[in-house]
């Protein structure tokens, strides 16, 4: 299973890539792969503020919706346009054209509590 | 076999594991007036003796009057083959079919009634149906919340007061705000009054919500209405008559992003308020905030036409508390009324209906006017409209002695409006006659007298 290096993870299977003070935020090619193929991305508006595994969004697949939580605490200052007409972005590209949202961090050290890649493997590995 | 899902011994082991003394302490938390003290019924009584004794309570009901009550329900035509095939043991119930394996009938009759509403309201998408209008209109003002993410709703004070209170008890208890449009003395909303609410910054509309023709029965600047919702970034919910939508402009055409309404003029009679059918049809864009079900068209593996229920995964029973709406069913079998209906009168019938109605209410405005009783609103109106009588309660009671109901004395349902306070809300159809009509203006020059 494809688990990026430079990448953060989260126990409900979203990463994040650190840009200086801001985050960007999708969901792991595990989560995709299990989630089948996904058909709507519902994503917050610009300006929202998320606490730390708040629900930021839901992602909806032909067999099944699920939430998306906040890795880490943030306040909203982009959401990734093409997913509104081309959802299935994050089934093809879930690191790359299939990003969600990006995050101006409010506590960098929260990201210390996330999983390196390494660890994240491990997680998925052992399922 | 009967069906009993818990045993005497199921329910011990639920009773001991939960450490309460009996399942009445599970209703608690409802208050003892509004509990079921056990039912007091009569003994069983012979067949013959009770056929007879409902008999002479059916007896009770005036089946006779000239009746011109309308606010919200509405006397129609309705014909023969509706019933006949309404009650095809294929048809014959309320439930939604999952399997699509064994109800391929009754997806595509859902499937059907989804195609005829959205010609009719001139929108991509419809519901499989809903409850009834007022729930309809609740789950609009709910679609326009999540839409918009904003948190106020505005709703016309000439939107039907049922309704409008369902939205309420919908609202009650969240951060949303309900707030009540004016309207004029020609009984149209009040288009400034609604540009003003839309205006406050910090307090941004997600919906606005009129009715046409509205609870006077008179015809509102819609398009109007609907710009300035989308200036101020809200959405624009129009409620209709259904049969109306013959001879008026469809919501989709003057820019409506959702339609609601009740269904219960296409073809399903007057019932003592219910079960009636709520329609609620929206643009594409907002299919996903589509509360309940829809039944999609597809292919199977043998490439065959083929009906599922479709985008249900938003429903209650999959997604609990964060579910669209705690709708998980719809009225199925009086969408299947609605679209037998539709598809016996035709596009051209259900025109004729909707002009009959409307040359019968301008003749019945001639005729009460003549006897005294002029008109409230200077506004257009299609088939119903409310007119002068003073002391209207009075003279209404008195007008059922003479075989006529008078509709409806509108203090009722606004009792703070002076101009109201005599004032009947009267409608035709085209199941009004002309002795009828005749018939409430002599009567009604009677009780005057």
């Amino acid at each position: 299973m494809d688990v990026r290096e430079g990448l953060l993870y989260t126990d409900e299977h979203e990463w994040l890539r650190i840009e200086g003070d801001s985050g960007v935020v999708g969901i792991t090619a595990y989560a995709a792969e299990e989630l089948g193929d996904i058909v709507f991305v519902e994503l917050p508006a610009v300006g929202t503020r998320l606490t730390r595994a708040q629900t930021f969004g839901v992602v909806e697949s032909v067999k099944a919706v699920s939430d998306l939580f906040a890795p880490v605490a943030g306040e909203v200052v982009e959401t990734n346009p093409a997913l509104a007409a081309s959802p299935e972005l994050v089934n093809g590209d879930p690191y790359g054209e299939g990003w969600m949202v990006k995050l101006r961090l409010s506590d960098p050290a929260e990201t210390a509590q996330l999983k390196d890649p390494a660890a994240y493997g491990e997680f998925i590995k052992a399922g | 076999m009967p069906y009993g899902p818990h045993t005497a011994a199921d329910r011990e082991a639920m009773r001991s594991a939960l450490g309460i003394a009996s399942v009445n302490e599970l209703f608690a938390d409802i208050p003892a007036p509004a509990r079921a003290h056990g039912l007091d019924l009569p003994g069983p009584e012979a067949e013959l003796t009770l056929t007879a004794r409902l008999g002479s309570l059916a007896a009770h009901d005036r089946v006779d009057l000239a009746a011109f009550l309308g606010a919200g329900a509405y006397r129609h035509y309705i014909p023969p083959v509706v019933d006949q095939m309404i009650s095809r043991g294929e048809f014959y119930t309320a439930y939604t079919p999952y399997q699509p394996e064994v109800s391929q009938g009754t997806l595509q009759a859902i499937y059907e009634y989804q195609s005829l509403l959205a010609e009719l309201t001139g929108l991509d998408v419809v519901s499989a149906s809903h409850y009834d209008g007022a729930t309809a209109t609740a789950e609009a003002a709910l679609m326009t919340v999540r839409a918009t993410r904003r948190e106020r709703v505005l709703v016309s004070r000439a939107v039907h007061p049922h309704y409008a209170g369902t939205a309420r008890t919908y609202l009650d208890g969240t951060r949303l705000a309900l707030e009540t449009i004016p309207t004029t003395a020609d009984g149209t909303t009040d288009v400034v009054a609604l540009e003003r609410l839309l205006a406050d910054p910090e307090r941004p509309v997600a919906g606005v919500i009129l009715a046409q023709p509205n609870v006077f029965g008179v015809l509102e600047p819609m398009a109007e209405a609907a710009r300035l919702a989308h200036v101020g970034g809200a959405l624009f919910v129009a409620v209709v008559e259904p049969v109306s939508l013959a001879v008026l402009a469809p919501p989709g055409a003057y820019g409506a992003d959702i339609a609601a309404g009740d269904g219960q003029p296409l073809g399903i009679p007057l019932q003592y308020g219910g079960p009636y059918l709520g329609i609620l049809a929206a643009s594409e864009p907002l299919v996903r905030q589509v509360p309940g079900r829809l039944v999609g068209r597809t292919t199977d593996v043998d490439g065959r036409r083929a009906f599922v229920m479709t985008l249900r995964a938003r429903e209650q029973d999959i997604r609990r508390e964060k579910a669209a709406s705690n709708i998980c069913t719809n009225q199925a079998l009086c969408a299947l009324a609605a679209s037998v209906y539709l598809a016996t009168i035709g596009p051209h019938g259900l025109r004729d209906v909707a002009a009959l109605g409307a040359a019968r209410a301008r003749e019945l405005e001639t005729a009460l006017a003549a006897a005294g009783a002029t008109r409230v609103h200077a506004a257009p109106y299609l088939n119903e409209f409310a007119v002068h009588v003073p002391d209207a309660p009075r003279v209404h009671a008195a007008l059922l002695g003479h075989g006529v109901l008078a509709g409806l004395p509108l203090a009722r349902w606004f009792p703070d409006d002076p101009v109201l306070a005599d004032a009947l809300l009267v409608c035709a159809t085209e199941v009004t006659t002309s002795d009828e009509i005749e018939i409430f203006a002599w009567a009604l020059g009677e009780v005057r007298r």
